[in-house]
């Protein structure tokens, strides 16, 4: 086996261990550090794939600014392992069947997906001019709507921490 | 009103101008002061190996004095207990056996005298009060101890030795 | 691609990590000591001056007493989170190091090497997200610590560290849209033959010179352990080589962050009149790294500066700067520079 796929390997193994370790864990603090290592493997994949790019604003984004927010409530709200609240039947009864439904829907877009090799000597597609090139020139139309989404709740923020 | 000294300065109440708002002015003279004491005589004294001079008129501990024969000149009389603000001395007055007369001046002397150092402020009026130049008060202080009776000095602490000695305080406790 | 590597680079690279990580953790040590000495000096005393000659001994002192100090980890901490937290502290602070160039290439043995451990395209980023996770060792310690005080503080740290990337990040932009270019490397080499960057961004220098303030945590900006409110913030439960982990990452924070202030904005390795010295290509890179090594003692003593002359910011005044004045700053100053770059154009 060649280094990169012994690299896969390991993180592809962390990822979904980790994974597993944010349903399971009964402390919601410690799901959310698991959840943290599971986006750290997922950025390792990217490098993998060569798409340094993205691996870095993954991290950015997701381990360095949501996953914080997520923490400081959570710290704040001093949820413990304790002090879960007690589900009804119901409510985990709604659990199954949405998540289930959320398991088909997955599973029949990635059947139909086209998961061809890559051409060879593309590998260079992830790397930022690449990557800036297809966001500004093929799909700089939705690129510029979902900039005003941002926008958009931006101001919404701002409206919304405004009125006393 | 009056104030006693023109050195008190009005709080300015005023809104902040741009200049002030922006801060980086204020925070660039503050960086020259600080910058301009980097090279200013330091106040600090190595203290093991240097000492402060003490003032001309600093009071220490004080020592029971003798005179030139080296016999002791306190009579045990009282008058600096009495004068004591704090309370601090008390003493056990004895009378001179024949045959003491190289050890006490006069025909009566102190058998027990103590002066609590933690209650003493260091005033100075045993010093004035004493008829017999007996008390004088020195230029050290009481070194640090662990108990409160460390603090109370006896005869023993407080007398000048005789013959004196040479670079040593009379009254540091070893 | 990528991964094929030979086992020269390996050793060679390994090498240089190591070496990066002795000096950044030996000029940590000696910030220590030379921020004791230059507080005393701006106080107008004379610092540590027993352990060795004037005091030089300090930090080994300073080291020893922490190593022989009582560990302490309260009964109702998190255990395996309390020790995760200093150590993940240290990770990130060391990390950074990696991208920056300390120095152009040396030729030994016919061989090409290059005194930057990795140049990847994306240098910038990197040291952006792992400042971002910093704030990790701080929750985490400050969390599991399970006291309040601890919790405050590692609520200040965090939304502190957060509300500052933002402006940093947009300070940023505005110099990349000049250098066209994420390498650290590149901004270095391009940085060699015309001006420094400092001359072009002004205003983008000074946005993320006060974000590094804020990213280290560092006085007008160390709400995070205000020593007099929250006694030490995140660290309050820590004692030992766990406390000695926060406070000298914060150290090795600072030499990092004034590296990459210098490689951006001060040329880097370069210094004037490099080109025009008639040295061997090797001794000009040595020379490079001691200018590179000079501009970042000069970065060091203002943050030490800076640190006995201004007092903490309040919390409230502390958001509103970022927030409020740095962030519209910085955008002002991306659209100025956006401008500028086009106007030759038309």
């Amino acid at each position: 086996m060649s280094l990169p796929v012994i690299l896969f390997w390991i993180l592809a193994v962390i990822s979904i261990l980790s994974a597993i370790g944010v349903v399971m864990a009964k402390n919601p603090v410690h799901s959310v550090l698991l959840l943290i290592v599971t986006f750290f493997t997922i950025a390792g994949l990217y490098i993998l794939l060569n798409a340094q790019f993205l691996a870095v604003v993954h991290i950015i984004v997701y381990a360095g600014a949501i996953m914080v927010l997520f923490l400081f409530v959570i710290m704040l709200m001093n949820l413990n392992a304790s002090g879960e609240p007690q589900k009804n039947n119901l409510v985990k009864f709604a659990g199954v069947i949405s998540g289930g439904i959320l398991l088909i829907v997955l599973v029949a877009v990635l059947k139909q997906a086209n998961t061809g090799m890559l051409a060879e000597g593309s590998d260079h597609i992830g790397l930022i001019q690449n990557l800036g090139q297809a966001l500004f020139k093929d799909f700089v139309l939705p690129f510029e709507v979902s900039s005003i989404l941002f926008l958009s709740a931006m101001i919404g923020a701002i409206v919304i921490g405004k009125r006393e | 009103m009056e104030t006693l000294t023109n050195r008190a300065k009005p709080v300015d109440r005023r809104p902040m101008n741009f200049w002030e708002k922006i801060y980086l002015p204020a925070v660039i003279k503050g960086l020259g002061i600080t910058f301009r004491h980097l090279f200013k005589k330091k106040a600090t004294y190595n203290f093991p190996e240097q000492k402060r001079p003490f003032s001309p008129v600093f009071r220490g501990l004080h020592i029971l004095n003798r005179d030139e024969e080296g016999r002791e000149r306190c009579t045990a009389c009282g008058l600096c207990a009495v004068a004591c603000p704090a309370e601090a001395i008390t003493m056990e007055a004895a009378e001179r056996k024949p045959g003491e007369e190289h050890l006490y001046r006069e025909e009566k002397y102190a058998a027990r005298y103590e002066i609590n150092m933690l209650r003493c402020i260091f005033c100075g009026f045993c010093e004035e009060a004493c008829p017999k130049d007996a008390i004088y008060l020195t230029e050290t202080f009481a070194p640090a101890n662990y108990q409160r009776k460390g603090f109370i000095y006896g005869k023993e602490d407080l007398l000048i030795p005789f013959p004196p000695i040479e670079n040593q305080s009379a009254t540091e406790k070893l | 691609m990528f991964l094929e590597i030979s086992a020269f680079l390996v050793i060679e690279k390994l090498i240089l990590v190591a070496a990066i990580l002795g000096i950044s953790l030996f000029i940590a040590m000696y910030s220590t000591y030379a921020e004791r000495k230059l507080a005393a000096f701006i106080q107008d005393r004379r610092g540590p001056n027993r352990a060795g000659i004037f005091g030089i001994l300090q930090p080994l002192a300073d080291g020893g007493k922490l190593f022989f100090k009582e560990e302490i980890i309260p009964e109702y901490a998190n255990k395996f989170l309390f020790i995760l937290g200093p150590a993940l502290f240290m990770i990130t602070a060391c990390m950074t190091s990696a991208v920056v160039p300390w120095g152009s290439t040396l030729h030994i043995a016919g061989r090409d090497i290059s005194l930057q451990v990795a140049d990847v395209n994306i240098g910038i980023l990197y040291v952006f997200g792992v400042v971002s996770l910093g704030v990790y060792g701080i929750m985490i310690g400050g969390w599991a610590s399970n006291n309040k005080y601890s919790l405050l503080g590692t609520i200040r740290a965090a939304s502190q560290i957060i509300s500052y990337e933002l402006a940093m990040g947009l300070s940023l932009i505005a110099l990349l849209m000049i250098t066209g270019s994420l390498s650290l490397k590149d901004i270095v080499e391009q940085q060699s033959h015309g001006v420094w960057y400092i001359v072009y961004q002004p205003i983008g220098f000074l946005i993320f010179l006060v974000c590094a303030f804020a990213e280290c945590n560092r006085t007008p900006f160390d709400l995070a352990e205000c020593d007099s409110e929250l006694v030490m913030g995140f660290h309050t439960e820590y004692s030992s080589m766990k406390l000695g982990f926060y406070l000298f990452a914060e150290y090795i924070n600072m030499f990092i962050s004034s590296a990459v202030m210098v490689t951006l904005y001060f040329g880097g390795y370069n210094f004037p009149g490099m080109h025009s010295l008639h040295v061997s290509p090797n001794m000009l890179t040595i020379l490079g790294v001691i200018a590179f090594f000079i501009k970042i003692f000069i970065f060091l003593f203002f943050f030490i500066w800076v640190r006995w002359t201004v007092p903490r910011f309040r919390y409230d005044q502390l958001m509103k700067l970022g927030w409020k004045m740095l962030i519209p700053l910085a955008i002002l100053n991306l659209l100025i520079t956006g401008a500028l770059m086009l106007y030759p154009h038309h």
